[in-house]
């Protein structure tokens, strides 16, 4: 395990150049959360049509691979996460968040890599139940 | 790698002392030796310790302050022993002080003096002779620091919720010193009549500032406020005296001074702890106790409910004797004055190489004037998290994230910084592989 292999070159291309950055409006959920070991933070925003998720905007700060991983707003990403370099990734449907293949073999930075998508996924579960509550 | 730095004066015999720490001796990532450079949340252990504790379970374990049996003696004057020679380096006592599982338990058990004598006396409970300086009502003061460490925020705030009292902070100023002048957040702008309580660190964790404990224990004092010590950081690494200091009670951790995890320390002046309620309740620490209702035992059994962690207060007395035996390489210095040298000498020298590092900043004071030896930095355009991967790529063990201090590092408009922290097995060479792995981190990240 190197270096290279947790800060793949796409990584670090995301973090430096994060797509969709930013809060937009309308929204219909805003959640924030933080990793409080290190004061990472993420405010996410879901637009919903009907029962269909329109638009999720962002903004944040904290390390390369929990903005990085912002930037890769891509479901199947959890799914790799949990497997702790187990799952077999399937590059045509992970894109570029098959990038976070490494980041499984670091536990510490796994929490780092999952902030954006918990608040993803808690934005969603908010937005699906109607019962915005703003902060989580 | 070869050391780049002109010899450096006051040290410790550090190859000596190093090879009484075994963990030293392993390589981490990548086959890299270990540079240890993370103290400041939890030491390295010397074989005195582990044979200390080990020796303990072989030859005389028995539940302490229990029983008449032959192991039961020997338990408990191994455990009260511990107890001596714990008190001895810090001038207190054997009474006044008082085992906790760690610095934190020991903070608690003071703010809980407090709530509980308040809720005792809310409906005429008994209470303990001179308790009533433990008893707060609504717009009651409590006075902390910004640079507190949560151990010494958090349970302050609690009792500020519990009682209605309200907390009041001194501020910090850019350089990292208590910012004892500020018209808003400075120190006869914060103290007053109302003032039950001032807490604050003697050693800020992060900051590595010593702070003018004996200054602000006397206001506090002329206010008639009791003065909390969080010690976590100072008595692990200076000389340390309870009366030179004027504080009331002072907690540290067994753990950050070569100590086990698992035993921490609070001492108080004895008059103090006689008129506290107990915090943990049960056995060994009553007096007599009846169906209808228990009285409890002197201080210091009042505090210490339950089979404690003898094995540990036996490693962390060890501790204590192997930190008094240690003498600087030139022999001019001995104990926890040589240990002071020290680290005084490699923090000077890794002020210097940091300041020679473009594009990093130490936060904190920049001199060694009252200045422990955390040094907390940032790099810039790399995050503290992505700095600590690269260290540790290269066997640099250091913390990252806001180190338990998270007001503090707002204050600095920082989310998170990077901290070395130096102790007694650590040497010059620790830190030019530190300078040399952030100069690693600036190239891989392409900052410069």
């Amino acid at each position: 395990m190197n270096l290279e292999s947790l800060y793949q070159e796409i990584i670090l291309d995301h973090y430096k150049h994060p797509r969709g950055k930013g809060l937009r409006e309308p929204y219909e959920v805003e959640v924030h959360h933080v990793n409080p070991t290190c004061g990472d933070e993420i405010t996410l925003r879901v637009e919903l049509e009907g029962d269909k998720v329109v638009d999720v905007s962002y903004d944040g700060q904290g390390c390369s691979i929990s903005q990085a991983s912002a930037s890769m707003l891509f479901e199947k990403f959890l799914e790799l996460m949990q497997g702790r370099g187990q799952v077999e990734p399937d590059e045509d449907v992970l894109g570029d968040a098959i990038a976070f293949a490494g980041v499984a073999k670091y536990p510490a930075r796994v929490k780092c890599a999952l902030l954006a998508w918990m608040a993803w996924k808690d934005a969603v579960a908010q937005a699906v139940a109607g019962t915005p509550e703003g902060t989580s | 790698m070869t050391a780049t730095h002109a010899p450096v004066s006051g040290l410790l015999d550090v190859d000596k002392v190093r090879a009484d720490f075994p963990i030293l001796s392993r390589t981490v990532r990548n086959g890299n030796r270990l540079v240890y450079l993370d103290s400041g949340a939890t030491s390295q252990k010397p074989y005195a310790v582990l044979d200390a504790e080990r020796n303990f379970y072989e030859r005389h374990n028995a539940a302490v302050h229990r029983g008449a049996h032959l192991l039961a003696e020997e338990a408990t004057d191994a455990y009260e022993a511990a107890r001596s020679a714990i008190a001895g380096l810090i001038g207190a006592a054997d009474r006044e002080l008082v085992f906790t599982k760690n610095a934190t338990e020991a903070l608690n058990l003071v703010s809980y003096a407090f709530s509980n004598a308040t809720a005792k006396a809310a409906h005429g409970a008994a209470l303990p002779d001179g308790s009533e300086r433990f008893i707060l009502v609504p717009g009651d003061e409590i006075v902390v620091t910004e640079m507190e460490h949560h151990a010494n925020l958090v349970p302050w705030q609690e009792l500020c919720d519990k009682t209605g009292a309200v907390l009041r902070w001194i501020g910090v100023d850019d350089d990292g010193r208590l910012d004892l002048e500020h018209p808003e957040h400075g120190l006869s702008a914060v103290l007053g009549k109302r003032t039950k309580v001032v807490a604050l660190t003697h050693q800020s964790n992060v900051l590595g500032t010593v702070t003018p404990v004996r200054l602000v224990a006397d206001a506090a004092h002329a206010v008639g406020a009791l003065v909390v010590l969080d010690a976590c950081q100072s008595v692990p690494h200076l000389p340390v005296d309870v009366h030179e200091l004027g504080v009331d009670v002072l907690a540290f951790s067994g753990h950050k001074m070569l100590g086990p995890s698992g035993v921490g320390v609070l001492w108080g002046r004895y008059d103090l702890l006689e008129a506290m309620p107990p915090f943990l309740t049960g056995g060994s620490m009553i007096e007599v106790v009846r169906m209808e209702g228990s009285t409890f035992a002197p201080p210091p059994q009042r505090f210490e409910a339950g089979v404690p962690m003898a094995a540990q207060a036996v490693g962390l007395g060890a501790a204590v004797g192997y930190l008094q035996a240690l003498r600087s390489a030139d022999g001019t210095l001995s104990g926890m004055h040589a240990v002071a040298a020290h680290e005084h000498a490699l923090t000077a020298y890794a002020l210097e190489a940091l300041a020679d590092v473009p594009g990093v900043t130490v936060v904190g004071p920049r001199d060694t004037e009252s200045r422990g030896s955390a040094v907390s930095f940032v790099v810039d355009g790399i995050h503290a998290h992505d700095v600590g991967q690269v260290l540790d790529d290269r066997g640099v063990e250091v913390r990252v994230g806001h180190h338990c201090a998270w007001p503090l590092h707002r204050r600095f408009g920082v989310a998170a910084t990077a901290r070395a922290t130096f102790y007694v097995y650590n040497s010059p060479a620790d830190v030019d592989d530190l300078v040399a792995a952030v100069r690693h981190a600036q190239s891989f990240f392409g900052t410069v």
